[in-house]
């Protein structure tokens, strides 16, 4: 039995599937994106190959070499390595401000010839391997302090290293590590904590203190009446709920202050037009006005392929890249999102499942790792185009335009296929 | 260990995944306001305004159709120019002009088209195609402006204009938007609904730039234009051209019917304007210009005009007074006992009356008509006689509209019982002494020179009338509403009307009308009438028919303020008689001693003369 024979053996081909048909699928969104029905181009046209649609062709080639150089890679060296190739990324990501280019205010790019690479895309699949070869320890125990400040500290570099080259929103996609380390053992308290936390971000921005204020008491109150065997009616039950009402109040009122002064000009503004749709749609909502245009005027069964007007006619920005949402919205109607939707949802199934099967917590944990990404994407992405979520650039996996994204997803996932082909192979310690 | 939590993960990715679905669903399916978002941002609706109608005059001659003309677009982006210098020598502009507006254009926009030159004439538009390849980015765009061939027709024609505001929130099937032009008067204000066509609407897609990318929809919801309808008129533009050439330096009207269709054949209204300069740029100016000016040139005198009918009303009492029983052709009246001035003659009978025009004559005719040889209360005797003569008399045509496709049509007065009521604030408070004036058609009585043309074709018919109408066909049907076809009786029988023409035709042989007003070899009647009015002299009337068997044209001519009726109303409607029915005149020296006839000076005195220079200086 050769090797290759082996590796086709095991692979897992309802992930490969879910990979082909998005891939396909984005490819076929770009194109409409792209399309211009003045002049369409045929792919014998030199030209085409200038289009997005035409180099995203030239990307998903390229992504098929990768593929065949991770399969062929021992999947040993991916544990082996983990460590070098986080500091080899630590090292691109610290010279990248000297080194780099700037794209779309971004100083966070490589430039090799015309391809151009941003080291950001590719740290979280590094964090990731890192992070899984860490809990491959059987010592490590997330619920124990020192643990975590490790595990923190692994993710913590890279994110503050991509925040300073002004990538908050690459930034924000390690904050789905969470995910690796809740499944990995980390108290719920941290997730529910996480969790809390956003929703007591973004109530302290819709509402008036005063009725986060009156919720919070009622929430006491009603803790108070139905649980008496925890709080025990004690005098101190109710001042550390004092306590607490307090705390949370005092964060909810940080928020206005961390807001105006914490964050920059854009990211701001990028809030307020989350918060207040009807803010400035000719200017700075100018982006989510027009994506939910497009998406909304697709209406149940959408205008069909190539049939969009909006997308087409570049009324929404980055259409085929962080925006490519839009045009299936409006070519493919509710119908096309909601299948988009739940296939989504039923590949990160899918790998869930595949890494809960793996014998090695490396292997597992590399998984959840993927999945945490690849739910953080779809979360951001799709939020952001119907405004539930602020504008940030960040792309939908395997649908959006671009070389750097398409490259990272690629290597994330076929890494993890290649570990779950050894699954029988590696012994679980 | 912990694989439970597998599940708490991807409920948390399901609660995220429903969430978004509830939003697309709520953003796609329940709200559409983003459709029409949509719509407004990529679709543009173009109107596209068709080739209004021109219009023919009886012979097939243009009298009003469309110019081409061609404004130059450029489109910053696309438009480079290597030599400017050039460029201004192909389009004749100035080097400044082609910076500041290129500058313009710029400002506007870079890839939507603007105007960089308006209006080229065809002859400019062909000479500079060979040099358009030089010029990248710049594009012609056809559009069209009303002629109008001849000065004469102004006011019947009427003019095109941008509709006024009032008229667009008064519009009644929403058809007409802001900047629209509608037909303002005339036949361009009465047929505008067939002249103007049916507009065109095309749907473009447009980018976020503004660019054209093609039909929405494949063009399945794009709606042609048509062409509006042609109209053939039954003007004849040389008589009509002859009798405003006549007209000059007067003030009044020529309408000439043909009497057995109801055709009009010319209708002067003097003075005119050049309709013309009506359009476009001009417009304002040259409006408030008219519209100040106290000869009212805008007013387009034949259906609009008031005037009292003088003496050509004494032919509807000689009918009338037949028809009803209270005068016959041997019926002779004296000027004794008569309140009404006249000229030195013996009695006359009804033909003879005609003939001299005898005031007292018809006083007493309309006396017996009023009072019904009757005794008893004069007042009650006064109302029952007047209306059962003023019923009779509507059937002429007064006091109500004829029909006539001209917008602005008058009513005029023909006054009835209710009218003197009103006038004398109650019933039985005026008598036939009050209102006798009416019997020699001066007083209360108000007609338009179309009715006394009218009037003219009803006795050449003896006795009925087609509405008279200027349009004969319209669209390629030629076809016309049958209201122009059908014949109107006047209630009148036709032997009554042989003493009225044998009268008219001693009134011209050698009654009332001068040596002027005869043509020796057509044989014309007609009446004279000399209508009292405010501004200052009488006006001049005269109505005629002819040849008097088998009449072939019908006239009316009013000259304001010329005096008497045989002297300038008369000879002008011979020449406008003569003209039709022979092509020529032969009367030279009556021709020119009209067409050079000033009579403006006896109501407009200085202003006028001044007015008269800038009008000489404009030809």
């Amino acid at each position: 039995m050769t090797d290759s024979n082996h590796i086709q053996g095991r692979l897992d081909w309802i992930t490969v599937g879910f990979y082909v048909f998005f891939i396909g699928l984005g490819w076929l969104n770009i194109y409409s994106a792209v399309y211009s029905p003045d002049a369409p181009l045929s792919f014998s046209d030199p030209a085409f190959y200038d289009s997005n649609a035409g180099k995203q062709l030239i990307w998903i080639g390229t992504s098929i070499i990768l593929i065949i150089c991770v399969l062929v890679i021992d999947f040993r060296f991916f544990e082996s390595f983990a460590l070098f190739i986080y500091l080899g990324l630590l090292l691109l990501l610290i010279a990248v401000p000297f080194l780099g280019v700037t794209i779309n205010g971004s100083h966070s790019w490589f430039k090799f010839g015309s391809a151009t690479i941003q080291p950001a895309e590719f740290a979280k699949t590094a964090t990731a391997l890192l992070l899984a070869k860490y809990l491959n320890d059987p010592l490590v125990n997330l619920s124990k302090f020192p643990f975590q400040w490790k595990v923190a500290l692994i993710i913590l570099i890279p994110m503050l290293l991509i925040i300073g080259s002004n990538e908050t929103g690459s930034a924000l996609v390690f904050a789905s590590f969470i995910i690796l380390l809740y499944r990995e053992g980390l108290p719920g308290t941290y997730p529910a904590l996480f969790i809390g936390g956003i929703a007591l971000f973004v109530s302290a921005l819709l509402v008036k203190a005063w009725v986060i204020l009156l919720v919070l008491v009622l929430l006491a109150g009603l803790l108070v009446l139905f649980m008496p065997i925890y709080m025990q009616r004690d005098p101190k039950t109710y001042l550390r709920l004092s306590g607490a009402i307090a705390g949370i109040m005092t964060l909810a009122l940080l928020v206005d202050w961390v807001v105006n002064n914490v964050l920059k000009e854009h990211q701001r503004n990028r809030i307020r037009v989350l918060i207040d749709p009807g803010f400035d749609p000719r200017g700075l909502g100018y982006q989510v006005t027009q994506s939910k245009i497009a998406i909304g005027s697709g209406g149940f069964w959408g205008k069909g392929f190539l049939g969009g007007t909006q997308t087409k006619f570049d009324f929404v920005p980055e259409q085929s890249t962080d925006m490519v949402f839009c045009t299936i919205g409006e070519e493919h109607g509710f119908i096309g999102v909601m299948l988009m939707i739940l296939l989504f949802l039923g590949f990160l199934w899918r790998l869930m499942y595949l890494a809960d099967l793996q014998r090695s917590r490396f292997a597992r944990a590399y998984g959840y790792g993927l999945v945490g990404i690849l739910f953080f994407h779809f979360l951001v992405n799709i939020g952001m185009t119907i405004g539930l979520m602020p504008i940030m650039g960040i792309p939908l996996p395997f649908f959006s335009y671009g070389g750097s994204s398409l490259w990272s997803f690629t290597i994330l996932l076929f890494i993890f296929l290649k570990l779950d082909s050894h699954r029988s192979d590696m012994l679980s310690r | 260990m912990f694989t439970q939590r597998r599940n708490l993960i991807f409920l948390f990715f399901g609660i995220i995944g429903l969430l978004f679905i509830g939003k697309l669903f709520f953003l796609q399916v329940v709200d559409d306001t983003y459709e029409k978002a949509a719509d407004n941002n990529a679709i543009r609706k173009i109107i596209q305004i068709p080739f209004r109608g021109e219009v023919y005059d009886r012979f097939g001659k243009l009298i009003v159709y469309n110019t081409p003309v061609y404004d130059l677009y450029m489109i910053p982006r696309k438009a480079v120019v290597k030599d400017t210098n050039h460029f201004c020598q192909v389009f004749r502009v100035t080097r400044e002009y082609f910076i500041k507006t290129t500058q313009r254009a710029r400002a506007y926009s870079r890839v939507k088209p603007s105007l960089f030159l308006k209006h080229l004439s065809k002859e400019d538009f062909a000479s500079v195609q060979d040099a358009m390849v030089d010029f990248p980015g710049f594009f012609f765009e056809t559009n069209a402006f009303r002629t109008y061939q001849s000065r004469s027709f102004s006011n019947a024609l009427g003019y095109v204009a941008e509709i006024s505001p009032t008229a667009l929130v008064d519009q009644k099937d929403d058809y007409y938007r802001q900047g629209d032009y509608v037909g303002i008067s005339g036949i361009e204000s009465f047929y505008e609904e067939t002249l103007r066509g049916q507009r065109g609407v095309k749907y473009r897609m447009v980018n976020s730039n503004g660019v054209e990318k093609g039909d929405y929809k494949n063009g399945s919801l794009n709606i042609n234009p048509i062409s509006g309808n042609n109209l053939y008129t039954s003007i004849d533009l040389e008589i009509q051209e002859y009798a405003d050439s006549l007209m000059q330096h007067k003030v009044g009207s020529v309408v000439a019917i043909e009497p057995s269709t109801g055709e009009i054949l010319a209708m002067v209204s003097a003075p005119s304007y050049d309709a013309s300069l009506l359009t476009g740029n001009n417009f304002s100016n040259y409006y408030q210009q008219l519209a100040l000016d106290p000869m009212k040139p805008l007013l387009n005198r034949p259906p609009s005009a008031y005037y009292r009918p003088g003496s050509t009303f004494k032919l509807v009492q000689a009918l009338v007074g037949q028809q009803l029983g209270f005068i016959g052709p041997g019926t002779v009246y004296s000027h004794a006992g008569a309140p009404v001035k006249c000229h030195v003659h013996g009695p006359v009978d009804l033909r003879g009356a005609i003939r001299v025009s005898c005031n007292p004559y018809f006083y007493h005719a309309f006396r017996k008509m009023i009072y019904d040889n009757t005794s008893g209360d004069t007042y009650e005797r006064s109302a029952t006689g007047l209306q059962r003569w003023a019923d009779l008399v509507a059937n002429f045509g007064f006091g109500r509209k004829l029909g006539v496709d001209l917008g602005n049509e008058k009513k005029g007065i023909l006054p009835n019982v209710d009218y003197y009521n009103a006038v004398y604030k109650g019933e039985k408070s005026w008598k036939f002494s009050n209102i006798y004036s009416i019997s020699i058609g001066e007083g209360e009585i108000v007609v338009s020179p179309l009715k006394m043309a009218n009037l003219a074709a009803i006795i050449a018919n003896r006795g009925w009338y087609i509405p008279p109408h200027v349009v004969k066909g319209v669209g390629l049907a030629k076809s016309i509403d049958p209201f122009y076809k059908t014949p109107v009786k006047v209630g009148v029988e036709a032997k009554y009307f042989n003493v009225v023409i044998d009268g008219m035709q001693d009134a011209v042989a050698n009654g009332t009308v001068g040596p002027d007003g005869k043509i020796p070899d057509i044989l014309m009647v007609g009446k004279t009438g000399t209508s009292q009015n405010q501004k200052g002299k009488d006006h001049s009337i005269f109505i005629a028919f002819a040849p008097r068997d088998n009449p072939k044209i019908a006239i009316a001519v009013f000259v304001e303020n010329a005096g008497f009726g045989g002297s300038a109303a008369a000879p002008i409607a011979s020449l406008v008689v003569e003209k039709y029915l022979k092509r020529k005149v032969d009367r030279k020296a009556v021709e020119t001693k009209f067409m050079n006839m000033n009579y403006l000076p006896n109501a407009y005195g200085g202003i006028v003369r001044k007015k008269l220079a800038i009008d000489s200086t404009k030809k």
